[in-house]
């Protein structure tokens, strides 16, 4: 049976259980709901929730686990010569056989023992298929009726079904602790693979990177060169273009729209900037490469300046543009968190308003400006998008904003696009710039977050 | 001051400061022009980027078409009469286009002139062709006269992308080619149509073939996982934080962990998917599923933020009254505070997923960056997504995609743009002041 199918049976089967809970309360004290200890629908929740969740965690685990028991027991019954294969030759094999069994294409010749395992692949599907329907199934009515049978005029089934359902909500709430978790194991076992191959130092402080790696150990550069500083310092040049355009922009945006700004035109402009950080980045990206990088080029070919036609300006100046409403939205929101009796001060000794802006308002906000603009910062050090697509490949170490770099997460993309081979540092170097990465952003977001917290605290 | 200020004019306060003021007010009249500049010049980019994508994208709704007459000939096609599809299908139909093309221009003769004729028709006119007549086989024997789409290379030139006054080795079309395009739009022969294939087809290689329907399924799917995921788990979250969760260290913990993973770079939530998701769970690489569950981890804080945002507006009056006629702390929440909060939940929801729907950089590094004719069918079924398809058309040479990516890109801002009015009609017509 088809997994859909089964679910969707399960759904029926969970709604029926509902019924029959609800209509059993109901019978035991012949429709006097009085005398229950919960309301009838309390019944029908809980022999719902024993007639799914159980069948549910069954099916999960099933799933998770079916894969694997059926290649080990496809392995135990491959000849002797076969099952002394090295790991991944073996994995191989079972791929083999796997697409064979689902009418694929194999890699090698099919010989007769790859068709008979593909042919006791196919059958173990088929068992451990129809095993799960009837053991999902059957778990599913025979706690429904469990469930059933168990009601009686005192069971407490309001507090059992919110009791399931607090349950629910905290492991709901740790999925967040989990996914932090995920990434930085993830991030963290694969960079320690490759600080194995590579050392750390070499890594950090080298300033030669070329990630390709000969096939033949006897080709010249056999050994590719991770030295990750050029990297850096390309996402560094990007990322102060960016903060050229985006900081005054933004800044001036927001003071003009919160301080000058009749109500009228604030709620016209303030959603048209919005729509700036709406615009997916990959379209921004497209825009850089073929519009604004040419258009720089040609700019520049017209000054008679030499500019690369990836130069780090382009990817930079549409980064920034990107990043105004960021900025913007930010400082909106800290400039009016300054109190109104600041301003009030500042006029009635006769300042100008551009006068008590830079004079008042900016000093009082500007720790709130700092952090926004250090998210600002973590976010274009992250951005990917406009950088694979305006960016080169090329790791120059330069501060020329009109020569060709390249960024951290160029590379991770580069280097993870297209096939991977977990036991080469190709691969794994992108897990190592993942971590520094992630271990960046979260620094930058941490100081930039306590530093807006612990400003607010003052007004507040 | 305020004493001396009237009457000795020439050394008070008030000269000093009426001498200065000139200067101040132009420096605020400055400081104002620099705000307006600032509005406007961002204001500026967005109608450039907006004007710029869709003038290079309009052309891209429509497509060149050429008339040709094709003679259906049996001996050609079916040579035994069987008329079984197996025949059928694996007929030359590249043969009846390739002569009825000869037809057109009787004076071509040499090998390699002929073969350059022949590309004046996209190779989808084959695939027309045979599902025609597989659809009628009554059509053998006969002549037709069908309109086939025409290559990109003339699609283009049709479009004026193509520049006639380029010296011949700068064009991509030589001026033969051309001339035999303009015999053909003399005879009216040549017409642009409303371009059905973008909206219905797949990828391909050949821009005139290409179309964004497989990614928008795609699309559609993997935002469909991301729903069913993000949305039960991030209310779900909001609701116990907000209601029952004590303050102790944990929830301190789980706070910050949102925090964090809300400014987390799109790209790290690729790297998580790739080695567990893939690597440890061996679940199908480039399938909606895989890219729906990274997608929904990504979207995961800005729900749980909206939504906890929604629960604190609610006013703690109801909750009070509820708990006052005896309701239990559960049913408080599930019947009084989560109805009245949950206009706000789906506002933040959808704003979440039309960032989802807009995200590239994860997807790339989970294999949905493939080459994928086929429209999926399945969320198990591999998939590229619209955001996807725009980088991969964007990374090909040919000229015709030019118009391809900027056409799919203003497909993918129309579906941002309802679902943030939709999101912003929501707030509008339910927000409730308390």
């Amino acid at each position: 049976m088809q997994t859909s199918t089964l679910i969707l049976l399960l759904l029926t089967l969970t709604a029926i259980a509902y019924q029959f809970g609800k209509r059993r309360s109901l019978a035991i004290v012949s429709g006097k709901v009085k005398k229950l200890h919960s309301l009838p629908g309390y019944y029908g929740y809980l022999t719902a929730i024993w007639c799914s969740v159980p069948a549910l965690i069954i099916f999960g685990l099933w799933s998770a686990f079916e894969s694997t028991i059926i290649a080990h027991l496809i392995v135990s019954n491959l000849p002797e010569t076969l099952q002394s294969l090295s790991s991944s030759r073996l994995s191989l094999f079972i791929n083999d056989i796997k697409n064979l069994a689902n009418g694929g294409i194999t890699s090698g010749e099919v010989d007769a023992t790859i068709q008979s395992a593909a042919n006791h692949y196919n059958n173990l599907r088929q068992i451990s298929n129809a095993a799960l329907t009837v053991l999902v199934l059957g778990t599913a009515i025979g706690c429904a009726a469990f469930a059933v049978k168990n009601i009686s005029k005192e069971k407490r089934a309001r507090n059992e079904v919110e009791f399931s359902v607090k349950i629910f909500l905290i492991i709901s709430s740790t999925i967040a602790i989990f996914t932090t978790l995920g990434i930085v194991l993830s991030v963290l076992f694969e960079a320690i693979r490759f600080f194995k191959i590579v050392p750390i130092t070499e890594f950090l402080f080298s300033t030669e990177w070329s990630p390709q790696m000969a096939i033949r150990a006897d080709q010249v550069g056999s050994s590719g060169a991770f030295g990750s500083i050029p990297l850096f310092a390309g996402t560094l040049l990007i990322t102060v273009i960016a903060m050229c355009i985006a900081v005054p922009i933004g800044l001036m945006s927001a003071l003009y729209l919160t301080e000058y700004a009749s109500p009228k035109f604030r709620t016209v402009a303030k959603p048209l900037l919005e729509i700036l950080a709406g615009v997916p980045t990959v379209v921004y990206g497209f825009f850089a490469a073929l519009t604004v990088a040419p258009m720089i080029r040609d700019y520049g070919a017209f000054l008679g300046l030499d500019v690369s036609s990836e130069s780090a300006l382009a990817a930079g100046v549409v980064m920034g543009i990107m990043i105004i409403p960021f900025v913007s939205s930010l400082s909106d929101d800290v400039i009016n968190a300054v109190p109104q009796s600041l301003r009030d001060g500042a006029y009635g000794m006769g300042a100008t308003k551009s006068e008590t802006i830079r004079k008042v308002i900016i000093p009082a906000a500007l720790p709130g400006i700092v952090g926004g603009v250090l998210l600002a910062v973590s976010r274009a050090i992250g951005e990917t998008m406009i950088v694979v697509m305006a960016a080169g490949l090329a790791a120059n170490l330069t501060a020329n904003p009109l020569e060709t770099v390249t960024t951290v997460t160029v590379q991770i993309v580069t280097l993870l696009v297209g096939d991977q081979e977990f036991d080469s540092p190709k691969t794994l170097a992108a897990f190592a710039l993942g971590l520094i990465l992630f271990m960046i952003t979260l620094t930058l977001n941490f100081i930039a977050l306590h530093i807006v917290r612990k400003y607010r605290e003052q007004y507040d | 001051m305020s004493q001396s200020a009237p009457n000795a004019p020439n050394n008070s306060t008030a000269s000093r400061v009426q001498a200065g003021l000139k200067k101040r007010y132009a420096q605020e009249r400055r400081f104002r022009f620099y705000g307006v500049l600032a509005i406007t010049l961002s204001l500026l980019f967005l109608s450039f980027l907006f004007f710029n994508i869709s003038s290079k994208g309009y052309t891209a709704f429509q497509q060149t078409f050429i008339q040709i007459d094709v003679h259906f000939d049996e001996n050609k096609i079916d040579p035994d009469g069987t008329r079984d599809s197996e025949t059928l299908s694996s007929a030359n139909y590249g043969g009846l286009i390739k002569s009825s093309l000869r037809s057109i221009f009787p004076d071509v003769k040499k090998r390699k002139d002929k073969k350059k004729l022949y590309k004046l028709l996209s190779p989808g006119a084959t695939f027309q062709l045979r599902e025609m007549v597989m659809n009628n086989p009554d059509l053998i024997g006969t002549t037709a006269r069908i309109w086939v789409p025409a290559d990109d290379d003339y699609d283009m030139l049709m479009k004026g992308h193509i520049d006639r006054t380029l010296p011949e080795n700068e064009r991509r079309l030589k001026d033969q080619d051309i001339a035999w395009f303009d015999h053909l739009i003399e005879s009216n022969a040549v017409e642009k149509r409303f371009n059905l294939t973008f909206f219905t087809a797949g990828d391909s290689r050949e821009p005139e073939l290409a179309g964004i329907w497989g990614a928008l399924v795609g699309s559609l799917l993997t935002l469909f996982i991301t729903l069913i995921i993000c949305f039960p788990l991030g209310v779900a979250t909001a609701v116990y934080l907000e209601e029952f969760a004590p303050q102790n260290r944990w929830t301190d913990l789980i706070e910050v962990n949102i925090n964090n993973l809300a400014a987390v770079p799109s790209i790290i939530f690729g790297l998580l998917g790739l080695a567990i998701f893939i690597n440890v769970f061996h679940l199908p690489r480039s399938a909606p599923i895989l890219g729906g569950l990274v997608l929904a981890l990504m979207t995961l804080p800005t729900i749980i933020i909206a939504s906890r945002t929604a629960l604190k507006s609610v006013p703690p009056s109801i909750r009070q009254a509820s708990l006052g006629i005896g309701a239990s702390k559960m049913q408080t929440v599930m019947f009084h505070v989560l109805p009245l909060a949950m206009p706000g939940m789906l506002t933040g929801t959808i704003i979440g997923m039309a960032q989802a729907l807009g995200e590239t950089a994860p997807l790339l590094m989970i294999g949905m960056v493939a080459f994928i004719v086929d429209i999926p069918a399945g969320v198990t079924d591999p998939a590229t997504v619209l955001p996807v398809q725009i980088f991969l058309w964007a990374d090909s040479p040919e000229r015709a995609f030019v118009e391809k990516t900027s056409a799919a890109i203003m497909v993918l801002l129309a579906f941002l743009i309802a679902m943030n009015s939709l999101a912003i009609f929501l707030r509008k017509r339910f927000e409730k002041r308390w």
